[in-house]
């Protein structure tokens, strides 16, 4: 096989970990609320800036590690800010938390174009991190190795949590049944609220990710959110291991129409791929429930 | 909340000749305004003419399109291109075509040079663009969140397909330096204000014909459906072809708008129809009000307006006042300003 | 419904009287008192602001240079600034608010092609006269357009020119999907496979797009003597990060831009584009009086780390070469204006002796530069001699001119 074709196939798994980063939180908050952050990719931004002042106090390879809690601490805490003061009150009307999350997302990038200048900042990778390997011909730069290991280390981590903890049991129960599991006596609210700030706090993580690879503007969430959304809508209902299919198809997709195809046209047939796949598949990747009668 | 109805009550003798009055005002706004706000108010018409369309999907048929500018783009290209075309001297091809390496025109340019291919286009195209794509998504009963988030995709990547097909579309530019319209001179005395006033009869036709459609059987499903799409179900309809046409009537009134629009703004580009000015869309109508076709008119307005007087005097303001109002509209008051008009229970 | 209407009538009475209110002004563009009136349309806001704010600063600056030693014909400049908002749409109607409702003499602005393009019908139709600043694919000559900024023929080929005297022979070519760099890039294609060199690639990425993954595996392939790059903003960033962490060296690899210059190579920090080239009519580092005179000026009264960039040296020129049209043509009717503008000869600028030609474009210089660590150009090579303007590539576009 052709190194290109190597090389995208390759480009495509570090592209699918972005993607996973940016989505698992959209996908479990959704799966839980029925409810769509327009403002997740400016937790994403909130992520990558977070970054770049870390490593402003704490310069080098410290600095990269310690950017991922501090990212993923702050861009959680502004969930939770948006979720407790916005969507909880909007709880019913998820059309509603679209938009008026939209309003939050165009404030915070004119706060960060205020607050940081409109040309973005740039994150200087440390060195074991600038670098690259080659294998069979195929360039691995490290911080694309770095992304992956990151991505499948945060889905370990969600996998254990939700399967082996007790919060995690409250999760799948409320995900299941919303109203069996008040009526016994779980806190919903509460567990939403867990929910969001988790997702938040992942989407801040996936921001220190992209500043290893590009600059940190206000607006650079939007490139991958939408990416991020096709993604969710792929990916089936409250369904992690569909969410991680989903995005590991759409991000291979992406990187190997390329070959063939320049980056405007390969967007344009990553949607035209989802509405076909929807016609096949409904309902998603996984199922966990159906989505076909009121919820 | 402050309730209005109150000041509604007491103009109730004056409301039967509110319409007239009004008509007979937007009528006469060409010997009142000079023509730049003319031209202004004109293009705010022509985005009312959007609105009204997202008032029957959004308001009425609970479907939330984040891709007007699909539509609104479809109909400003077919317009725009018929312009291009129309001016072009025997044997030339659009100076945007040259510089991006063609030689010759594209097969399916050339009907545009016919007006009644063009207004057909503007009509027929969004429409059934419109209709093939909803029907795609709805008949898998795929709706709410996911269309939505399907259509603003749709957006983005409308607007990057455009842009990368300078050599048949002009690219990033956009269409623009037009001369005429189906022969009438665009700056010749007095075509700006015919053109205002087609503008004006085409939103009025919106209105009343929307109007009529609401109130009918249609409408009544259409809300039906919106409430209780299983219930519609069990009750022997299906509601897809409801929503689908529903949808296909609000991409042509996009259409329709953007072609207007293009007219008078002289310039369609996709920085007009991708994902942001697509939110746009549904602002107008958000702070109008979802369920009132007048208030959606007067919200794509009073944006609009706002915008430009905010925005030449404090730029950087304009986007947090944007979104701020934004979020306080869909939280306290979602049926927007009209729902401030309205008494309880309307 | 009906009630709704009430709303209608009340809110649209109350536009159509705000609207009435706000236009009222005078359209003439022949100035009253001892004042005249321009305009200086640039985006304040939006992606497009960070450049074009730095133009308006360096157009202000002139304006108010020439205010201070007494104006021009005697009478004060006053300047009215609009925000183009990065939107064609917007700069289109901004320009014909100025003209036709504030009646400006003359307007300085614009920065995309695509804002250009917007307004070019609201010139003619207005014959009013646009002074643009910025470097751009050429194919246009308008008579109400004075082009400061450089045609292909003063930025791309020059710099062509200088890596063929390089001995480079293969190229790449990546650049944001717009206009300028497809039109430049096409014109580039002529030139190389006329002297018989061989261009391995032309990719191009969305504007404001920042995954190269697909580009530099392509370059990596193609295996590029030089790259020529006309990315815009933000996505330089990106492509040289990624550049690097695929292990491709710009020592190895030199890459020559169009579109970074002081201000983009400061933001972007310099290390990360230390060595590669660029190709201006203007360097903040280039020798001269006049230069210093203006940079202090401007960091004076901007911040003494402002970057200088072509563009807003452009700016500043075009303020100074429409004050001395006027006075040459002793009118500031933008149509005698424009054909003094065109006799001016030679004037003094920041970046030395210019002049406009017949087509209304400038006769300049190009200068090839290496970053230096930090954020400056080395000028390392020049055109020798004053470039003509051709709007019109006589390779690419064939029997295409100029006609006024």
């Amino acid at each position: 096989m052709d190194a290109l074709f190597l090389n995208q196939l390759f480009n495509g798994a570090s592209l699918a970990s972005l993607y996973l980063l940016a989505a698992l939180g959209l996908a479990l908050s959704f799966g839980l609320m029925r409810v769509i952050n327009m403002a997740h990719g400016e937790m994403l931004m909130l992520g990558g800036y977070l970054a770049w002042m870390t490593l402003l106090v704490v310069p080098g390879a410290a600095g990269i590690i310690l950017a991922i809690p501090v990212a993923f601490v702050g861009a959680a805490a502004m969930g939770g800010l948006i979720q407790s003061t916005l969507i909880r009150r909007l709880s019913a009307r998820p059309l509603d938390t679209l938009l008026a999350t939209w309003g939050v997302s165009l404030i915070l990038q004119q706060a960060a174009r205020d607050l940081f200048g409109a040309i973005g900042v740039e994150v200087r990778a440390p060195e074991w991190l600038a670098g690259s390997f080659t294998l069979a011909g195929v360039t691995l730069p490290s911080a694309r190795l770095f992304i992956i290991a990151i991505a499948a280390l945060v889905l370990g981590a969600l996998a254990l949590l939700l399967l082996k903890s007790r919060i995690g049991l409250l999760v799948r129960a409320v995900n299941q049944d919303r109203m069996m599991a008040s009526a016994s006596g779980i806190d919903v609210k509460l567990v939403d609220f867990a929910v969001f700030c988790l997702g938040s706090g992942i989407a801040g993580l996936a921001g220190v990710m992209l500043a290893l690879l590009g600059p940190v503007t206000p607006s650079v969430g939007q490139s991958y959110i939408i990416p991020a959304f096709l993604v969710v809508v792929m990916g089936g209902l409250g369904s992690i291991v569909g969410t991680t299919a989903s995005a590991i198809i759409l991000g291979l997709f992406a990187a190997l129409a390329q070959i063939f195809v320049d980056v405007s046209v390969a967007q344009m047939l990553l949607l035209v791929f989802v509405i076909l796949f929807i016609q096949v598949r409904p309902q998603g990747v996984i199922a966990v429930k159906s989505r076909q009668l009121d919820a | 909340m402050p309730d209005l109805s109150i000041l509604s009550a007491r103009l109730d003798p004056v409301k039967p000749v509110l319409p007239w009055l009004l008509l007979a005002l937007g009528i006469a706004a060409p010997f009142a305004l000079s023509a730049y706000d003319l031209n202004l108010l004109a293009r705010f018409m022509a985005m009312g003419i959007v609105a009204l369309g997202i008032v029957l999907i959004w308001g009425h048929g609970g479907i939330l399109s984040l891709g007007q500018g699909v539509f609104f783009g479809l109909g400003g290209y077919a317009i725009a291109m018929h312009m291009k075309v129309a001016d072009l001297p025997a044997g030339e091809i659009p100076d945007f075509m040259l510089w991006s390496g063609r030689e010759s025109l594209p097969l399916w340019w050339t009907p545009f040079a016919s007006p009644i291919f063009t207004i057909l286009a503007i009509l027929l195209v969004p429409a059934l663009l419109g209709a093939l794509f909803s029907w795609a998504v709805f008949h898998r009963r795929v709706g709410g969140t996911y269309f939505a988030l399907i259509t603003q995709a749709m957006a983005l990547a409308f607007a990057t397909l455009i842009i990368s097909r300078q050599d048949v579309t002009g690219g990033f530019n956009g269409l623009t330096d037009f001369y005429s319209v189906f022969g009438f001179g665009l700056s010749s005395p007095g075509v700006p204000t015919g053109l205002y006033w087609v503008t004006l009869a085409l939103l009025c036709v919106g209105f009343i014909g929307l109007r009529w459609l609401l109130a009918s059987r249609f409408g009544m499903l259409l809300r039906a459906a919106r409430d209780g799409e299983n219930r519609v179900r069990f009750l022997g309809y299906s509601p897809t072809p409801f929503k689908v046409v529903a949808f296909a009537i609000a991409a042509m009134l996009a259409g329709v708008g953007g072609a207007l629009f293009t007219l008078h703004a002289g310039v369609v580009s996709p920085a007009l129809i991708g994902v942001v000015p697509s939110i746009e869309m549904v602002v107008w109508v958000a702070i109008g009000g979802r369920y009132s076709l007048a208030g959606a008119v007067v919200g794509a307005l009073l944006v609009n307006l706002a915008r430009d007087a905010v925005s030449s005097a404090f730029p950087e303001l304009w986007l947090y006042l944007m979104g701020a109002l934004f979020i306080f509209v869909v939280t306290l008051l979602p049926r927007g300003l009209a729902g401030l008009f309205k008494g309880k229970g309307a | 419904m009906i009630r709704s209407r009430l709303l209608l009538l009340a809110t649209t009475a109350g536009a159509l009287a705000l609207t009435a209110c706000s236009g009222g002004g005078g359209n003439a563009s022949a100035p009253s008192g001892d004042s005249v009136s321009v305009g200086v349309l640039q985006s304040l806001t939006g992606t497009m602001a960070i450049s074009e704010i730095t133009v308006k600063n360096a157009e202000m600056l002139a304006i108010e240079e020439i205010n201070a030693a007494g104006g021009v014909m005697g009478k004060k400049i006053n300047a009215l600034v609009e925000d183009g908002a990065s939107d064609p749409s917007t700069f289109a109607q901004k320009a014909s608010k100025l003209i036709e409702s504030d009646g400006v003499s003359t307007v300085f602005g614009g920065w995309t092609s695509a804002s250009r393009k917007a307004m070019l019908p609201v010139f003619e139709r207005t014959k009013n006269l646009l002074w643009y600043p910025v470097q751009f694919e050429g194919n246009e000559c308008s008579p109400n357009i004075m082009y400061s900024g450089a045609q292909p023929n003063q930025q791309a080929l020059p710099a062509l020119e200088w890596a063929v005297s390089q001995g480079y022979k293969s190229y790449f070519l990546v650049g944001s999907d717009y206009v300028y760099p497809r039109t430049a890039n096409l014109i580039l294609k002529k030139h190389i496979e006329k002297d018989g060199m061989k261009v391995l690639g032309e990719a191009y990425v969305p504007l404001g797009g920042t995954d190269f993954s697909g580009v530099i595996a392509k370059i990596a392939q193609a295996k590029p003597a030089i790259i020529i790059n006309t990315l815009n903003g933000d996505s330089n960033v990106a492509f040289f990060k990624q550049l690097q962490a695929a292990g491709i060296s710009t020592k190895t690899m030199p890459v020559m831009s169009f579109s970074i210059g002081e201000q983009e190579a400061k933001a972007m920090g310099a290390a990360l584009v230390e060595g590669s080239f660029a190709a201006w009519n203007y360097f903040q580092s280039l020798p001269g009086d006049a230069n210093a005179k203006f940079i202090a000026a401007y960091q004076a009264k901007f911040g003494k780390d402002a970057a200088i960039t072509d563009p807003m040296v452009h700016g500043y020129l075009d303020v100074y070469a429409w004050k001395a049209a006027v006075e040459k043509a002793k009118s500031f009717d933008p149509d005698a204006v424009r054909k003094a503008a065109a006799t001016l000869g030679g004037f003094d600028t920041p970046m030395g002796k210019v002049s406009f030609a017949a087509n209304q474009s400038l006769t300049q210089k190009a200068y090839i530069g290496k970053l230096k660590g930090d954020g400056q150009f080395e000028i390392i090579a020049d055109s020798g001699k004053d470039l003509a303007p051709e709007p019109y590539d006589a390779l690419a576009f064939p029997g295409k001119s100029c006609k006024l």
